[in-house]
C-alpha cells in the first residue's frame, strides 16, 4: 500500500483516496463546505487547502486531489494558515451577519470553520450582495443571502434524490441556487437538505424558530415510519419532541432519512389520547383506568373465545405485541392478527417474510426485479440505495406493477400477475446477484398464495436463492409487521384474519374487538361489535372504539422493533407519554389482572426476557440475518398454486404523507401532501 | 441533431440555445423548456447553462437592433461613455426595449477589439472606431431599415496604425533589391 506522510506522520491509505481522505486518516481535521463524503467531489469552496509536496509551490484543494505515494501533506503549515484564513474572509464577504435569528446557529459549520480558521475580522468595505429568497415546497426554508454556493444541494438533489430539480444560476457574485421557476422540490428525501446545508440558507420550515440546538435533549432511536427501521436521532425540549435527524447507520439508511420520518414528529404532540374514555350513550366521556378495565372486562366475561378478535397495527413494539398476544391467547382467543393490510406471509419459514438480500446488499445486486411495489413511496431510503446502485451502471433493474417515476430507468414488463407469469417462466438467467423485491402490493391480494407461488418459482429457476446469496427480499411498509410475524402474532388454528375478523363484526359475530393500534382498517364494519382501541391517537381507531386506552407513541417507550430486514432495533424512550397515558405493555399488564389472566412479567426486562424465551431471534440486536440460512431456504416451497386474478398489482401506499395515525396528525405532513397533489393537478392540466 | 450521437445529445444544448436566439431575438421559457424535452435533460440544467452565458438573452431584445457597446478599459479611455450617452438619447435606457421595440442597447465587458477601441457588437458584427457621430448614424441608418457597413468607422481596413503604417516602410523590402544569390546551401556540408 502506498504511504504519505501528513505533518511528518506516516500513514498507509488505500490507492484512489484523496489527500483529504489520507490526513482523516492520519487523524488530521480538514475543513470543508462543499466536500461530503456521500456526494460527488465539487472543490468549489476551497476550505480545505492543503500544501503538498511534492507540487506547485502553492495550495491545493485536499478533496479533488488524488493522494500519491511518498507525498508529503501539511495541513497547518503557514502557508495553508493563510489560504485558508484568505478563503473564509472571501466566504463571509457577502455572508450576512444574522447568526442571532438564524436557525442554523450553534450547529452551523460556517460558524465552527470561522471560530476555527477565519481571521479576526474583515477588510471588504463594499456592499454585501443579497439574494432573492427562493420556494422549495413547505419543508424547506430558504434565506438564500446566506448560501455559499456549495452545490451540495445541487449534487444531493441529482445524486442521491434523483431529482434535476435544482441547479447553480448564472456566475461569479450572481451564482445562486434555484429551482425551475420556483417550483417545489418533490423529492421525499428533500428534508435532507437541510442537513448537507453547511450554512444556514436551507433551514427546515417547520421547525423554524422553535429552538437552539444546545437546548435539545437528543435521544438516538430508530424510526417506525416505514419499515426500514432508519437511525435517528430525536431532539425534544421538554415534553415536545421538536425534530428528528437522521444519525448513520451504513447498513440501513447510510445517513438519509424520508420527509415522513423527520417531519411527522409535529404529530406527535396532536390529536393525542391523553386519557381513557368509555362510550356512554354512544358518546365517548372520559373515564378512569378502572371504568375503562371494568367495562372490558364485563365484555370480556360475556363473550366466548371465537367471539373475540386482537388487531395490532403498524407502529407496535414487539413488546407490546407480545403482551397482547400471550393475554389473549390465555384467554383462548384464536383470531389474532397483525397484518392489517391482508398480506399473506406470516406462516413458513421466517426467510419468507424478510428482506433476505440486506438493505446493504443492494450494493452488490445486479438484477432487481421489483413486483408489487413502489419503494419510491414505500421506503424512499432504500429507492436511493437501489438508484445509488444503478448510476454504478452494474444494476438492471425490471418493474411488474404499477409504472411509477422512481428515479431511475426499469424494464416495465406489465401491471398484473400476466406479467408476473410470462416472467416466472424467464428460466435461468446469466445475473450472480439477482433480487426479487417483493412489495405489499403483491402480497395483500385474494390470489396472493397463488402470486407468492409463482415468485418462488420464479426464485427457484433463476438461482436467486443459493449459498451465499438470497435476493428473495420482501419489503414491508409497516414497522411493526417483521416482529409480530416474528413472535406468530397470527391466526391461531380456526382463527380468523383481518378480513375475515371485520366481515364477522358486519354479520354481528363478534362481541369485542380489540385494536392495539390499528387504523388502517375498514372501521365502519365494526359498528356492531364492542371495540377497544389501544393506541397514541384520535385517529379512526379511537373513533369506532366503546372504550379507549392511552397508549404511548413510538418516541414515548423503550421498544423493540423488527425492520423489514429481520433487523432487531432497540427503540428508546425520547418524552414521557401524555397525561395519563401509559407505555402499552404497562396497560395490557393491568388490563390481564382485571381479566383474571394475570401476565407472568411485572417489568420490561422480565417481558424482554419472556420475549426472548419464547423467539429468540429477538436477542440479535441489530443483526440481519440475510443470506445465513440460504442454504436450507426451500424458497420453491412458498405460496400455493391457485388461480390468478387480472387486477394489477396497486402499492398499498397512496398518500405517501399520510399512512399512518402520527403522519395523519401531522399538520407538516398534510400540507406536503396538500402540496403534491397540487403538483400532481398541475401536471395533469398541463 | 444527427451530428450528436444518442448518449452524448446534450452536448448540443449550446449550439440549440444559440440557434433559437437566432430565430427568436432571445430564449424564452417555453423555449428552455422544449430543448430540455429535445435533448432528454432536466429542465434546470439547461437554465444553468443558459444563465451562464451572458450572450443568451433571456428577455427580449429590440427587433433591429442589439447593440452592445464596450465599456472595458481601452474602449472607455477611447470615449465608449459617450457612446453610451448617444444610446441613452436615441434608444432610452440600458438594458431595456426601447418605446418603439426596435432597439436595446447594453454595455459588454470586453469584446477583445480593443485595437479598435471604442466599439460596439450590433447584431451579429463588430462596429469599430465609433464617435458620437457615427454611432448615430449607424443607428439612423437601422431606424431606416438599412444594414449600416461593419468594420472601422474612422477608414481603416482592419486594426493596422491610424496613421498609416510605422514599420516595414521601407521600398527595398518589397522590390526584391535586396535578393542576393544563393551561392551555398545553408547548413549543408561544404563540398569536400
Amino acid at each position: 500500500m502506498p504511504k504519505a506522510k501528513v505533518n511528518g506522520k506516516e500513514v498507509e491509505f488505500e490507492p484512489g483516496m484523496t489527500v483529504l481522505q489520507v490526513a482523516e486518516l492520519a487523524g488530521e481535521e480538514i475543513p470543508r463546505f462543499c466536500y461530503h463524503e456521500r456526494l460527488s467531489i465539487a472543490g468549489n469552496c476551497r476550505m480545505c487547502l492543503v500544501e503538498v509536496k511534492p507540487g506547485p509551490p502553492k495550495p491545493q484543494a485536499s478533496c479533488a486531489l488524488p493522494a500519491a505515494d511518498n507525498q508529503e501533506i501539511f495541513t497547518a503549515s503557514p502557508m495553508v494558515k493563510k489560504a485558508r484564513e484568505g478563503v473564509m474572509e472571501f466566504l463571509l464577504a457577502n455572508h450576512p451577519l444574522d447568526c442571532p435569528i438564524c436557525d442554523q446557529g450553534g450547529e452551523c459549520d460556517l460558524q465552527d470553520e470561522t471560530v476555527g480558521y477565519g481571521r479576526a475580522g474583515s477588510r471588504f468595505t463594499e456592499n454585501k450582495r443579497a439574494v432573492e429568497e427562493k420556494f422549495m415546497g413547505p419543508l424547506i426554508k430558504t434565506v438564500m443571502t446566506r448560501c455559499i454556493q456549495c452545490t451540495r444541494c445541487v449534487r444531493f438533489a441529482t445524486e442521491v434524490a434523483g431529482v434535476s430539480e435544482l441547479g447553480l444560476l448564472n456566475r461569479g457574485e450572481d451564482a445562486q441556487i434555484s429551482t425551475y421557476l420556483a417550483a417545489a422540490v418533490t423529492s421525499e428525501l428533500s428534508g435532507n437538505l437541510v442537513d448537507l446545508c453547511p450554512v444556514g440558507a436551507l433551514t427546515s420550515k417547520p421547525y423554524a424558530f422553535s429552538a437552539r440546538p444546545w437546548e435539545l435533549t437528543k435521544t438516538e432511536t430508530v424510526d417506525v415510519m416505514d419499515a426500514l427501521g432508519s437511525a435517528i436521532r430525536v431532539d425534544a425540549r421538554g415534553p415536545a419532541v421538536l425534530r428528528v435527524l437522521p444519525r448513520v447507520n451504513d447498513d440501513v439508511n447510510e445517513e438519509w432519512i424520508s420527509d415522513k420520518t423527520r417531519h411527522a414528529v409535529d404529530g406527535l404532540s396532536r390529536q393525542r389520547l391523553d386519557r381513557p374514555y368509555v362510550r356512554i350513550d354512544g358518546k365517548l366521556k372520559p373515564a378512569s383506568w378502572g371504568q375503562a378495565f371494568a367495562a372490558i372486562a364485563a365484555m370480556v366475561k360475556a363473550s366466548k373465545p371465537e367471539r373475540m378478535g386482537l388487531i395490532a397495527g403498524d407502529l407496535q413494539d414487539a413488546e407490546s405485541m407480545k403482551a397482547a398476544l400471550d393475554l389473549f391467547r390465555s384467554l383462548g382467543v384464536a383470531n389474532i392478527d397483525c397484518r392489517q393490510d391482508g398480506s399473506v406471509l406470516g406462516h413458513g419459514p421466517r426467510e419468507s417474510w424478510l428482506f433476505n438480500s440486506t438493505i446493504a446488499g443492494i450494493d452488490e445486486a445486479d438484477a432487481i426485479m421489483i413486483i408489487g411495489a413502489n419503494p419510491k413511496l414505500e421506503a424512499p431510503v432504500l429507492n436511493a440505495r437501489i438508484r445509488k446502485r444503478w448510476l454504478t451502471g452494474k444494476l438492471l433493474v425490471g418493474v411488474v406493477g404499477e409504472q411509477a417515476d422512481l428515479g431511475y430507468k426499469y424494464n416495465y414488463l406489465g401491471a398484473g400477475p400476466e406479467a408476473l407469469k410470462a416472467f416466472a417462466n424467464h428460466g435461468p438467467i446469466s445475473k450472480e446477484r439477482p433480487m426479487l423485491l417483493v412489495g405489499q402490493g403483491a402480497l395483500n391480494r385474494p390470489d396472493s398464495d397463488a402470486v407468492l407461488h409463482l415468485i418462488a418459482q420464479a426464485a427457484k429457476s433463476m438461482g436467486v436463492v443459493k449459498e451465499g446469496w438470497n435476493g428473495l427480499s420482501v419489503l414491508h411498509t409497516a414497522a411493526s409487521r417483521v416482529g409480530g410475524l416474528d413472535m406468530g402474532f397470527v391466526p391461531g388454528e380456526g382463527g380468523k384474519t383481518v378480513a375475515g375478523m371485520l366481515a364477522a363484526s358486519e354479520a354481528g359475530e363478534m362481541d369485542l374487538i380489540y385494536l392495539l393500534g390499528a387504523d388502517e382498517i375498514d372501521t365502519a364494519k365494526l359498528a356492531r361489535t364492542f371495540v377497544v382501541y389501544q393506541g397514541s391517537h384520535g385517529d379512526a381507531g379511537a373513533q369506532a372504539a366503546d372504550v379507549v386506552l392511552p397508549g404511548a407513541a413510538y418516541t414515548e417507550k423503550p421498544g423493540l422493533y423488527v425492520n423489514t430486514e429481520g433487523r432487531v432495533q432497540l427503540a428508546d424512550r425520547v418524552v414521557f407519554p401524555k397525561g395519563e397515558a401509559k407505555e402499552d405493555w404497562s396497560i395490557l399488564r393491568a388490563l390481564s389482572d382485571d381479566l383474571g389472566q394475570r401476565l407472568p412479567y411485572d417489568s420490561l426486562e422480565a417481558l424482554r426476557r419472556a420475549l426472548l424465551n419464547d423467539h429468540p431471534t429477538f436477542g440479535h440486536i441489530d443483526h440481519a440475518p440475510g443470506h445465513a440460512s440460504a442454504a436450507t431456504f426451500d424458497v420453491g416451497a412458498l405460496g400455493r398454486d391457485g388461480v390468478l386474478a387480472d387486477a394489477p398489482f396497486a402499492s398499498p401506499i397512496n398518500d405517501f404523507y399520510l399512512t399512518n395515525p402520527i403522519a395523519r396528525a401531522s399538520v407538516t405532513m398534510a400540507e406536503c401532501s396538500r402540496s403534491v397533489k397540487a403538483a400532481r393537478g398541475l401536471l395533469a392540466a398541463e | 441533431m444527427t451530428k450528436y450521437p444518442e448518449a452524448r445529445k446534450q452536448s448540443a444544448v449550446i449550439p440549440i440555445l444559440w440557434l433559437v436566439q437566432k430565430q427568436e431575438g432571445w430564449v424564452s421559457e417555453p423555449a428552455i423548456r422544449a430543448i430540455a424535452d429535445l435533448l432528454g435533460m432536466p429542465k434546470i440544467r439547461v437554465l444553468e447553462v443558459a444563465t451562464f452565458y451572458t450572450m443568451f438573452m433571456l428577455e427580449p431584445v429590440g427587433k433591429t437592433a442589439l447593440i452592445q457597446v464596450c465599456g472595458t478599459t481601452p474602449c472607455m479611455l477611447r470615449g465608449s461613455l459617450e457612446l453610451m450617452e448617444v444610446c441613452k438619447a436615441e434608444i432610452g435606457a440600458k438594458d431595456q426595449v426601447s418605446a418603439d421595440g426596435h432597439f436595446t442597447w447594453q454595455e459588454m465587458e470586453c469584446l477583445g477589439a480593443c485595437a479598435n477601441a471604442p466599439m460596439a457588437q450590433i447584431n451579429d458584427y463588430y462596429y469599430e472606431d465609433l464617435t458620437p457621430e457615427s454611432l448615430k448614424g449607424i443607428i439612423e441608418a437601422f431606424r431606416r431599415g438599412e444594414t449600416p457597413k461593419p468594420g472601422s468607422y474612422a477608414g481603416r481596413h482592419s486594426s493596422e496604425p491610424a496613421d498609416g503604417a510605422l514599420t516595414l516602410t521601407d521600398p527595398s523590402l518589397f522590390d526584391g533589391s535586396r535578393a542576393k544569390p544563393i551561392t551555398a546551401l545553408p547548413n549543408a556540408k561544404a563540398p569536400a
